[in-house]
């Protein structure tokens, strides 16, 4: 058996969260600003249209299939 | 940490998020792009209207996949980085690294994958364009409550942890969002709209292949977010830096205004 004070493996060093009013601002512009590509890619011209036509759709048809979003 | 961390990790994550869809993008190329052309070709042989191409086959395969992975890539990679924010110093104590992989482990369980077990990907044909509208609203809607009760379920647990330990808090947690997925997978209507004589293999392969570009895309992002940000957050001290009076280690996280 290991020896009875033996150290066990160092834990990492705790870390100082960030702070919530520091994420923020962040979280909120940046959340919206790529969830609504996020839409462009997985959405848009399917159920919804933003944007006239179908070239959206056509354009990232294989993509959108592929990484599982409804598409037609 | 401060505004300055966050606005480097977002940076990293989008990075880290274009070299993981760089890579998912050859797995998507390698293993979907031939279940999405036989898929084409049974659409083709089943369907007696050819409606004109907008976009070819071939700038579809190829740019169009690119332009759809890779944004999917980068926008995810800079919501993780976000979230990571977040999640960092708070899970436990996890280095850096640590808690990055462990984040992108979760954000494929639900973002991708508890959603993809109840409305899974679908290859060109399978589909009544008919229900685009209900098929859309129920795979955001169960995506947008795996990835609510995901986060709740790790506050439930950070939690619950001191009076039930680390260990059974856990337990405790997850078995509450495997009950409340089990509730919303029995409640929300079932979509099955494969066509009669569409072929097994090729819809268990073309699913196959969407669930290997999500594990590509999820685990490297995880390794290189990772790698990134414990070299931004815990610099390794420098003794020759020191010495000659130049002092790296300290500027790397804080000299970014």
């Amino acid at each position: 058996m290991a020896h009875p004070i033996a150290p066990t493996a160092p834990a990492a060093p705790a870390i100082t969260p960030i702070s919530v009013k520091a994420i923020l601002p962040w979280a909120v512009f940046f959340g919206i600003l790529l969830m609504a590509l996020i839409y462009f890619v997985g959405a848009e011209q399917g159920a919804t249209s933003l944007i006239s036509g179908e070239d959206v759709h056509e354009w990232v048809h294989d993509g959108r299939h592929l990484l599982g979003f409804p598409c037609h | 940490m401060n505004s300055a961390t966050v606005r480097s990790l977002l940076v990293r994550g989008m990075l880290a998020g274009l070299g993981a869809g760089l890579l998912a993008l050859i797995v998507a190329y390698l293993l979907g792009e031939p279940r999405v052309d036989a898929a084409i070709a049974y659409e083709d042989a089943h369907t007696a209207e050819h409606g004109m191409e907008i976009v070819s086959r071939s700038l579809q395969s190829t740019a169009g996949l690119a332009t759809g992975v890779l944004v999917y890539g980068v926008s995810l990679g800079g919501i993780a980085a976000l979230a990571y924010c977040f999640a960092l110093g708070r899970v436990g104590r996890f280095s850096p690294r640590a808690t990055a992989l462990l984040l992108s482990g979760v954000a494929l369980l639900a973002v991708y994958v508890v959603p993809f077990l109840k409305y899974p990907a679908n290859p060109p044909s399978v589909g009544d364009p008919e229900t685009i509208g209900k098929r859309t609203t129920l795979y955001f809607l169960m995506m947008a409550l795996s990835v609510l009760l995901a986060i709740a379920s790790v506050i439930v647990g950070k939690r619950l942890a001191p009076r039930l330990g680390t260990w059974y808090a856990t337990v405790v947690a997850i078995l509450g969002f495997g009950v409340a997925i089990g509730l919303a997978y029995t409640f929300l209507p079932a979509v099955n709209e494969v066509p009669e004589d569409f072929s097994a293999t090729l819809l268990w392969q073309f699913r196959l292949a969407a669930l290997a570009i999500q594990l590509t895309l999820w685990a490297s992002f995880g390794l290189l977010f990772g790698h990134l940000a414990e070299r931004l957050l815990a610099p390794k001290p420098e003794p020759a830096a020191a010495a000659t009076g130049r002092g790296t280690a300290p500027e790397a996280a804080a000299s970014v205004h």
